[in-house]
């Protein structure tokens, strides 16, 4: 999924007429693939408003299913991005979600990289 | 027949525009406070201990209106403060601006009818009137909230409902078990599952 869309923004690129200018070029080439993924992007968007979620609540937010939350949200676990707390609540396990400040700053990276991306065509 | 390929531009707005409804959706979580709950809830105990049964007189009414007036406080400063510690926006199109918008119009109603009641020589129906429209209120602002919050609307409602059927004496009790018991239950509530 991840592959498809930034392929598919990267032959955007090359289309454009002159270019979608260096800097929105070099935008391109430089995303952060690990939230560049729609699933993954919107978890980190949506612990960006929320000091935790837990994995239900991504869930439903996220319309997904248990099986694509959990090796997406693992990815972002293994780049440092959120951080995951499994706790009990009486004997029902819970998992919840929180953003770190590398994926925060990652989130803030991405958005901009859009901004410029845009910036650069409108230009 | 060759691959239609979105401009580059087109993609970035879709992904931004996907970011801000994420946030959106998820800033449904945040829009109403918990503790702020339980704190109105803290005031309106106090208050009914206070008033007493609802009679005529301006004390009572007054004692009511000191209530509302520390809740409206506590409400606007613990919204603010959860959508501020959770980055929420408060700016217009966003989730807490929607519920304002659909949660004003059923209270502006019932400060229009509380004079009206009060000169008709119904003062002790106020609190099923209140009840009633706080709970309209909390239900259609809780459209665009997480489901325990137009469930706590429709619990005021039906309080208000039965306080109309109640002896008109019973009102602070209906008062104490509405603005006091379902803001502090659904406060805690939102407070443990919806951050705070």
């Amino acid at each position: 999924m991840a592959r498809s869309a930034s392929s598919r923004q990267t032959a955007a690129g090359g289309r454009e007429p002159g270019g979608a200018r260096p800097q929105a070029k070099r935008s391109t080439l430089d995303l952060d693939r690990v939230i560049h993924e729609r699933l993954r992007l919107g978890i980190v968007s949506a612990l960006a408003v929320n000091e935790r979620l837990t994995f239900n609540d991504l869930k439903r937010l996220l319309q997904t299913t248990d099986g694509n939350l959990s090796v997406h949200a693992r990815k972002l676990e293994d780049a440092q991005y959120i951080a995951c707390d499994k706790t009990f609540d009486g004997r029902v396990p819970r998992t919840e979600y929180r953003l770190t400040a590398a994926g925060r700053r990652a989130l803030e990276k991405y958005i901009a990289h859009m901004d410029a991306i845009i910036k650069a065509v409108r230009d | 027949m060759p691959h239609a390929v979105d401009p580059i531009h087109a993609r970035a707005e879709e992904n931004l525009r996907y970011i801000r409804d994420a946030m959106a959706r998820a800033g449904a979580f945040t829009a109403v406070p918990g503790w702020g709950g339980v704190a109105m809830g803290a005031t309106a105990l106090a208050a009914a201990a206070i008033s007493g049964p609802p009679d005529d007189s301006l004390r009572w009414i007054l004692v009511w209106f000191g209530d509302a007036a520390a809740a409206a406080t506590i409400a606007l400063t613990a919204m603010a403060r959860k959508a501020r510690r959770s980055g929420a926006p408060l700016s217009p199109g966003s989730p807490a601006y929607r519920f304002a918008l659909a949660y004003v119009p059923p209270l502006v109603a019932g400060i229009v009818l509380t004079p009206v009641f009060a000169t008709l020589d119904l003062m002790a129906r106020l609190p099923g009137c209140w009840l009633l429209l706080y709970g309209t209120a909390v239900a259609t602002g809780g459209a665009f909230s997480v489901r325990v919050v137009p469930l706590m609307g429709v619990a005021f409602m039906a309080l208000g409902a039965i306080a109309f059927a109640a002896p008109a004496a019973w009102g602070h009790y209906f008062l104490a078990a509405g603005f006091g018991g379902l803001h502090i239950v659904f406060g805690l509530i939102i407070a443990r599952h919806y951050g705070g």
